[in-house]
Formats: structure tokens, sequence, C-alpha cells
């Protein structure tokens, strides 16, 4: 499979991982369009309805949303346009000031914090990747790439061998003196993450960073994502409109629908218990075996003989070949060495054919 | 005004009943306003003891500038004045040392440097083609002995372009910033600064810079900041939201991100405002020539008052020459902006080899200068190779005179007697009351109360100033220079939008024309038709005829593919296509190109007061002669007043008929 494994063990150990820090949370937090707004919002102490919104003749673009991103997790918001999944990003980066509720940054409310401390922040601990790239369109590949660190003061031989760096990381070597134009979109975008890297930001926010690309160009893409996220273990909040790329790349996702969070939960949850039709709708198509894994499929170790042994967090797609083959069931092994249950065959089969037993037989 | 109401009922079908009932009573009603003048004389002349005395508090507020602000005025004349005579002394006079017997002279950058360095620059910028043009157009200008007028209005140029340009960048970014000051303060000075005759505001600068080439390079300034202020705007405001979101979260400051995110950004766009300031000064330094800048201007202008057609012919055509140079070049310089940056193989390399046409300029201009301490030949421009055509022109002259005069008087006098008298007596006894209450209607019928108000009230002013008689005759002027322009135009960028051998052969032509400065439109059609509102009209319509060409061809090209991809497929002919799809999609675009039309028209009635018109253009004129900063203004403000009026109704309309299309 081309599937990578250090994302794989990158989602296992994270998934169920609620220990880890948090690194970045919005509490409550509303964006509001239209005159008013922020008066409308404390009267009604960061509780509208809809229907409040609709009679005030205001636009609720973000609607009490509350979620945390935990240090080193890939967290994707998905949601359709209109959806307000961009709004949301640019509240928690502060772009756009919010009109109620709070955003911490390991704590700190980013919205209460002075002008100066805000910008010492975006410089040093803060990245993002926009969807159409955001080249300065007068700076070379290198200029584009040290433009954050010569903001910063940097100097020239000290940013120009970061940016150097950068550069290699991604790929793009050779292509240092080239300006934005003359590369194509897939270079571009590399050059843009390149550019949000180069300050080594705890944060990454990536805005839709692969919908302007072919999609060819945007499968090579995620994989670089993956990979990059393997070696560089970034806190990452991506912004998505396609629920595939969410599945591939995400820890956990946000579900967005006019405004509001549906679900956040990981892949599996989302596909094995949706809270809503709406979200139901969106997992129906997708590959349950990439989703799930050993452990949604396991029972209790019986007595037949196991050909092979997996760890609970596997995803069913990286054995159903092999198990279906040894057509016989596979001892499910927690980390410390115990065998905590078994995954038949049958059920593998079930899966991969999406007939739902549970339902036929209780 | 007929025209109007004709249009608008075709376009607004809902209403059409309506509206078109309420065009026919309001035009019965200033019918009778008019047919029963003896009864209502107040109502069709405004009456003289109402006349407010605008010119006379003007007149007081200049003379009170004039004491309590000579002090600013006149020291920011003595710093400016530093550049400016630096650059003159530099390309035109030289610099002269000491006095009397002792004195000795720099000499000024030899002829033959400088038209080395405009090849160079041309080939820099748009290859070796370019460079051929920009480099034979400053010879064109040497060996026809205009050299030193023409190194005057350069230098002139050359200081007032950056002055513009800095200005302009500056005012842009305020406006851009805040937006109040944007709606209240930019934009109508903008407007006002743009329709404004230039002739009106020379004394006002004259009284407050004194008699020297500061004052010409100020006049300059106001008449060519203007684009480069809307460029900034408009720039500013088309970077995509994501580079501005970008160097937010890079963690800009305020200024970083103004000065090396946004205004990068917007290089292309503020080009095209450069390319655009330059070619308004070089206008407006040739117009200024009159308040003492010297230059090509004020040798077209000495020859014509001498009625020395061949040599205004002459200066005329120097003029051009520099125009197109200097326009061709900003151009190129603006496409390789917006084209994009390439990249170049990045060894080390000399200072030499990284800007080879920097130094190749330089050295040329130092060695040629050096040299022409030896040679005389390289100092000035040789008697021996500089041409004339000076008398060609003039015998052709006389001989067009000779033999086609009848031809020539028959058409002149024919189109005074039935056509122009007629219309400018129609016009001048048209009833103030009456065009305030039409044009109050149009301005309600197509923008609402707002429009008709700022409508009404300008209009009311021409009258209450007294100058209603002259404002008729420029509106009558102006009206039919602007229409026969719009005949002519309209026809022809029709054809050109359905040819593309046409448009190739009509695009150098309206370049040209473009380019030219006003001034030099006149030239030509006075040696045939003499002085008057013949003349007047022609070189009128010569000038404005581009942008009705211009609007109208790119109005049809610009119809989206698809929709005559639709059209053929429903099974239209190319007569159908055209009439039901085209014509009525680039409907705005035609009329945003009649706008232009008539606002470059009023530009140039103007000017034609130099030939004898008898309108608002003579007033300035005269207040121009006698000095009097009151009655120019005033005068000019009426002139102002009637561009900005048919502004805003067209636009008004123009915007109206592209909302219903969507």
């Amino acid at each position: 499979m081309a599937r990578n494994s250090p994302a794989q063990q990158g989602n296992a150990t994270s998934n169920g991982d609620v220990h880890r820090p948090v690194k970045l949370a919005c509490r409550n937090v509303w964006k509001i369009f239209g005159n008013g707004a922020e008066d409308f919002i404390s009267r009604h102490g960061g509780n509208a309805s809809a229907s409040d919104l609709v009679s005030a003749n205001l636009i609720g673009a973000v609607r009490s949303c509350d979620l945390e991103v935990r240090q080193g997790e890939i967290f994707i918001i998905m949601g359709l346009s209109g959806s307000g999944k961009s709004t949301l990003v640019r509240c928690m980066s502060r772009l756009i000031e919010p009109s109620y509720g709070k955003v911490e940054f390991e704590g700190k409310d980013l919205l209460s914090i002075s002008t100066e401390e805000l910008i010492e922040i975006r410089r040093h601990r803060m990245g993002m990747v926009f969807q159409h790239f955001a080249l300065l369109p007068h700076l070379s590949v290198l200029n584009n790439i040290a433009f954050p660190l010569s903001i910063q003061g940097m100097d020239r031989a000290k940013r120009e061998a970061r940016a150097r760096e950068m550069i290699d990381l991604v790929g793009l070597s050779g292509r240092e003196h080239f300006y934005p134009r003359e590369l194509s979109g897939g270079q571009q975008q590399r050059v843009g993450i390149a550019r949000s890297l180069s300050t080594n930001p705890e944060i990454w926010f990536l805005d839709e960073p692969f919908s302007a690309l072919d999609p060819l160009i945007r499968r090579e893409m995620q994989d670089e994502l993956i990979r990059l996220q393997g070696v560089l273990k970034k806190t990452i909040v991506f912004i998505t409109h396609d629920f595939d790329e969410a599945i591939r790349l995400a820890d956990r996702i946000a579900i967005m629908k006019d405004g509001e969070i549906i679900q956040i939960g990981t892949p599996e949850q989302l596909v094995t218990s949706p809270a809503t039709d709406y979200v139901a709708e969106f997992t129906r198509d997708v590959q349950r075996a990439k989703v799930m894994s050993a452990r949604s499929l396991m029972q209790k170790p019986g007595r037949a003989k196991c050909a092979g042994t997996v760890a609970p967090d596997t995803k069913v797609s990286s054995f159903s070949a092999e198990i279906v083959s040894a057509g016989k069931p596979f001892s499910v092994v927690s980390g410390s060495g115990e065998a905590i249950g078994e995954v038949h065959p049958q059920a593998v089969i079930d899966l991969l054919a999406g007939i739902d037993r549970s339902a036929v037989n209780p | 005004m007929s025209s109007i109401t004709e249009n608008t009922l075709r376009g607004e079908n809902r209403t059409l009943g309506g509206w078109s009932l309420i065009w026919l009573g309001a035009s019965v009603l200033v019918l009778m306003l008019h047919l029963l003048r003896d009864v209502f004389p107040v109502a069709v002349e405004y009456p003289s003891a109402f006349v407010i005395p605008f010119s006379e508090w003007i007149s007081a507020i200049m003379t009170w500038l004039k004491v309590n602000l000579t002090w600013l005025t006149r020291s920011m004349t003595a710093i400016l004045d530093v550049p400016l005579s630096f650059a003159l002394k530099l390309l035109a006079k030289g610099f002269k040392f000491g006095h009397g017997l002792e004195a000795w002279t720099l000499p000024r950058l030899s002829w033959v440097g400088v038209v080395i360095v405009a090849f160079l620059a041309g080939r820099a910028a748009g290859g070796l083609k370019l460079g051929l043009l920009t480099g034979s157009c400053f010879l064109y200008v040497a060996l026809f002995g205009k050299w030193t007028s023409s190194m005057l209005t350069l230098g002139l140029i050359a200081i007032a372009v950056p002055f513009c340009i800095v200005t302009g960048l500056f005012v842009g970014i305020w406006a851009w910033r805040k937006p109040w000051a944007e709606r209240f303060m930019v934009s109508p000075a903008l407007d006002l600064m743009q329709t404004m005759p230039t002739f009106a505001y020379l004394i006002p600068m004259l009284l407050l810079f004194g008699n020297s080439p500061v004052s010409a390079m100020m006049a300059t300034a106001i008449f060519a900041t203007p684009p480069m202020v809307r460029a900034t705007m408009l720039g500013l405001s088309r970077i995509p939201s994501e580079i501005s979101d970008f160097s937010e979260m890079a963690g800009c400051t305020r200024r970083q991100k103004l000065w090396q995110v946004q205004l990068p950004s917007a290089r292309p766009t503020l080009m095209v405002g450069v390319n655009q300031v330059i070619m308004l000064a070089l206008n407006m330094v040739i117009i200024s020539s009159m308040i003492g800048a010297g230059g090509l201007g004020y040798d077209v202008l000495l020859a014509l008052r001498a009625l020395k057609v061949g040599n205004a012919m002459e200066a005329g055509l120097a003029i051009v020459a520099i125009a197109i140079a200097l326009d061709r070049l900003s151009q190129a310089m603006a496409a390789k902006q917006a084209r994009g940056n390439v990249h170049q193989d990045q060894q080390e390399r000399s200072i030499f080899q990284r800007y080879p046409n920097l130094i190749l300029a330089i050295a040329a201009l130092v060695i040629t200068t050096l040299l022409s301490f030896a040679v005389p030949a390289f100092a000035k421009v040789p008697p021996e190779i500089t041409i004339s055509t000076a008398r060609a022109w003039k015998d052709a002259v006389t001989w067009v005179t000779i033999n086609w005069f009848d031809v020539i008087e028959t058409f002149r006098v024919t189109l005074i007697l039935y056509v122009l008298n007629p219309l400018r007596a129609f016009c001048e006894g048209f009833p103030w009351a009456g065009a305030v209450f039409l044009l109050g209607l149009a301005g309600f019928q197509l923008g609402g109360w707002r429009l008709a108000v700022t409508v009404a009230v300008l209009t009311t002013f021409c009258a209450a100033t007294g100058l209603w008689e002259k404002t008729m005759a420029t509106v009558y002027l102006c009206g039919i220079s602007a229409l026969v322009a719009c005949l002519i135009g309209i026809p022809l960028g029709l054809m050109a939008s359905r040819s593309d051998r046409f448009e190739r052969f009509l695009t150098p032509i309206i370049d040209t024309l473009q380019t030219m400065p006003s001034f030099c439109f006149i030239i030509p059609v006075v040696m045939l038709f003499r002085i008057g509102d013949v003349t007047a009209m022609i070189a009128t319509v010569a000038f404005a005829v581009v942008p009705a060409i211009r609007y109208t061809n790119h109005g049809i090209r610009q119809v989206p593919p698809s929709l005559i991809e639709a059209a053929k497929v429903s099974g239209c002919t190319r007569t159908q296509t055209f009439f039901r799809v085209q014509l009525p999609v680039a409907l705005p675009e035609i009329m945003l190109g009649i706008n232009q039309t008539i606002l470059m028209a009023l530009a140039m009635i103007i000017i034609c007061a130099m030939i004898g018109t008898r309108d608002l253009g003579q007033e300035v004129f005269i207040a121009l002669s006698k000095a009097d900063a009151g009655r120019g203004i005033v005068a000019g403000l009426s002139i102002a007043f009637i561009g900005i009026i048919a502004d805003r109704l067209f636009n008004a309309w123009s915007s109206r008929t592209r909302a219903r299309l969507g």
C-alpha cells in the first residue's frame, strides 16, 4: 500500500491520547457580521438562537464554537463552503476579531493580549498556509521563504541559510531564484509551506492548502504533509471542504455546518457513530476498512488458533488481505504484549463488503 | 437632453408608460416656459440682481492667501526651485559660474548622450524595436532644431513627475486607509481637479508661487496627480485578502505590511498610474508654458499668436515625438511589471554585468558631455544638420488655401449658418429654470434624490454666477462635438470589434491620437479653417473620438464567448447575435465611452478658447490675461460642474444598466 506508515503510527498513538496538553482552544467563540453585532451577542450573554440573529438582521458566521486542539495532533475543521470554517480559523489566529468568546493559546487568552504581543506570537509561534498560496509576486522563492525572518530583522546570511534548509525540506532545490509565477500550483504551495515553516512555528494553520490543486497533485501534497508531520510533529489546524482529505489526514475532525460545530471526533468515531444525518451523509461513501481499527472489530479471545497478531489501533485495510487469505483469526495484542482480543476474518469480509450484521442479527 | 430621455425610456421597460408620460409633461412645461419667456423672464434669464458675487469672494480669499501665506508658498518655491533649476540646467541651460569676463559655463548634457540614453532605456524596457523608436524620437527633436525647448519641457517633467507620484502615493494610501477621507475629501477633490480646466488655476498658482517655473510645476501637479491617487487606491484595494492575511500572520507591523507587502504587490497597477501621470504632466507642462515655464508649449503659443502655422506645426510635432517616446517607454515598463519577474542565473556577477544598461548610459552621458568641451557639435546641435519643415508646411497650407478655398469655405459657412448658429441660439436662450428642472428629473430617475439634488444645485450654481449664457455656449459646443465624435467613433469601434484586420489598422492611429497633447490638435485645423467655432469643433472631435472607439470595441469584444456560443446554438445569424446579444451586453461599457468622450470634449473646448470661441473658456482665458483669479476660478468651476453633472448622470445610467444585466 502506498499509504505511509509514519502517519498510521502518528494516528495510532494520538487517537486515544487525551492526556496531551491543549495547545489552542476556542471557548464559545462567536463571529457575527452586521451592525451592532458585539452589543447583540453580549446582550444575549453569548447564547443566541438562529432566529434571534435573523430578527436582529445579523449574520452568524461562527456560532458558539468550542474546541480544543492538542499538542502534536492534526485537527481538521471540515465543512462545505459558507459553513464558517475559514472564519473560524481566522478567529483562532485573530486575523478576524471574534464578536464573543475566548481563544486560548496555551491557556492564555489571545484576544486580550496587546498588538505587540500578538505580533511576537505570530512571528515565532504561528505559521499559516493559504488556499491561493499568497506568495509575494515581487520576491523570488528564496526571498519569499525568508520573508517572515526578514520581518523579524534576522540578518541576511542567517535567514537565507534557513530558507535554503526549508527549500530542501519541501524538495524545491534548484528553484531558489525562480519567481512565483514561474512555478506550477503544486510548487507554489510547496513554497507557501516552506515559508510558513521557516520560523519553526509551534502551531500551524493550513487553510484549504490543497483545494486549488489538481486531484493528482493534491494527493501527492497530502502524502508530503503526512511525511513532513512525521518529521516535524507540529500542532496542526487544517481546514478543508473535502471529507476524504479529512479522513486521510486527521487525528480528529470537527464538522461544521451553518457556523456551528456539529461533531468532533476521530475519523473512526465519525464513521461508526455520526451525530446527525448530515454527518452520516458524509461518511456513507467512506471506505470503512481505511478508517476502522482492529479494536472496533475485536471480539473476546476465543479458543481458535490465531494466524497472526495486530496492534489494536491498526487500520483494518492494512491487514485485511492477510487475514482473509489466512482464513483464521488474528490476535489483537496491546502495547504491553497482552492479548486483549481477536479479529475474525468474517468480520473483516463483512466490513469490506459493507454488510452490517449487527443490524440483521442483533 | 433628448438623447438621454429616449435612451432611458428604451431601457426602462417596466415603468415605460409612467416615465415617458412624465418626460413628455416636463418637456411641454419647459417648452411653454421657453415660449412664455416674456411672462416669466426670471425663470429664463437669471436676474442680474441675484447674481452671487462668487468671483469677488474668491478674489478676496486669494488676496488674503497671498498676503498671509506668501511666506509659506514662497519658501516652498525656494525649496522646489532647487531640484527644478538643477534639472533645467542639466538638460537645457548648462551651469553658469561667475560673472562678466570670468564667467564660465559647465555645459549641459550633450544631446548625443541623451539620444543614446533614450535608446538604451527603450531597449532595456521593451527590446531593440522600442529602443530604436525612443532613440529616433529624440533624434528627431534634435534634428528639427527643437532640442533646447524640448529639454526645458523634459526637465520640468523630470521633476514634476516624481513629485506627483510621491504625493499621489501618500494621498492614495491615506484615502485607502480612511474610507471617510476617501468619500468626503479625496474623491470630490479628485473629481474637481480632473474636470476643472487647467487654465483656471494658472493664475492662483502665479499669485502664490510667483513667476517662476515652480508655479508651472505646481499647476502640473494639480492636473497630473489624480490618476496616481486613483491607481494607488485601486491597486491597494485589489490585493487579494490572503496576501494581507499572510503579512499579518508573518508578524508584520503596520508599516512593514504596507511597504514590504501591499505596495509591492500593487506594483503593476501603480505603474499604470505612473504612465498616466507622465502623459498628463506632459500635457500640462505644455499648457503651463503660458505662465513662464518656457519650452515647447511656449514655441507653439508664440507661433500660433503670430499665425506662423509652419513653426507651430513643427513645435507640435516635437511635442508628439516626446509624448510618443515617454508613453511607449512607461507603458513598456508597466507591461514588464505586469508580466512579473523572471529569474536569472545567479552566479556572482560584477556590477557591470548586473546593470549593463545603466553603466552604458552613464558612460555615454559622461563621455559625450566631456567631448562637448572640445567638439562644439556635441554641445549644440550643429545648424548644418538640422532640418526645417516650416516652409514646406506653410507652402502646403498656401497651396490648399488657393486650390481648395471654395470647398473649405463652403463647408465652413454652411456648417456655421445652418447647424452651429441655430443650435447656439437655442442653447443660449434655454431657460435656466427649465434646465435645472429637467436635469434634476433625470438625476432623480437615474439615481434617486441625492443625485437629483446634486445635479440641480450644480446647475443652479452655473446660473447664479451670472454666467448662464456662456455656460450654455459651452454646453452647445461641447455637446455638438461630443455628438459628432460619438457618431464617428462608435461605428468605427463596432467595425473594429467585428474585424481583427480593421482593429490592427486602427489601433496605432488611436494610440497616437491619445498620446498627443490636446494643444497639438488645434494646429493643423487652424491652418485650414482659421479660427472660430468650426475649428474648435473639428479639433475637439479629433481629440475626443478615441474613447468612443476604444470603449465600444472593448465592450463588444469582452462579451463572454459562452454567451455568443449560446446565441449561435440557438440559431442566431451573425447579425442577430450582434444586435440581440453583443450590443445589449456591451451597452454599459459603450456608455462609459460616451461619458469619457464628453469629458474630453469639454476639456478640449476650453483650450479652444485660444482660437476665439465665445464661451466659459474665453471667460477663463480673459481672466488669465487680466490676472483675475476670482473670475477665472468661478468660470472654471462652472466648467467643472458641467463635467461633473454629465459624469454623474452617465455613470448612474451605466451602473443601472449594468445592474439590470446582472
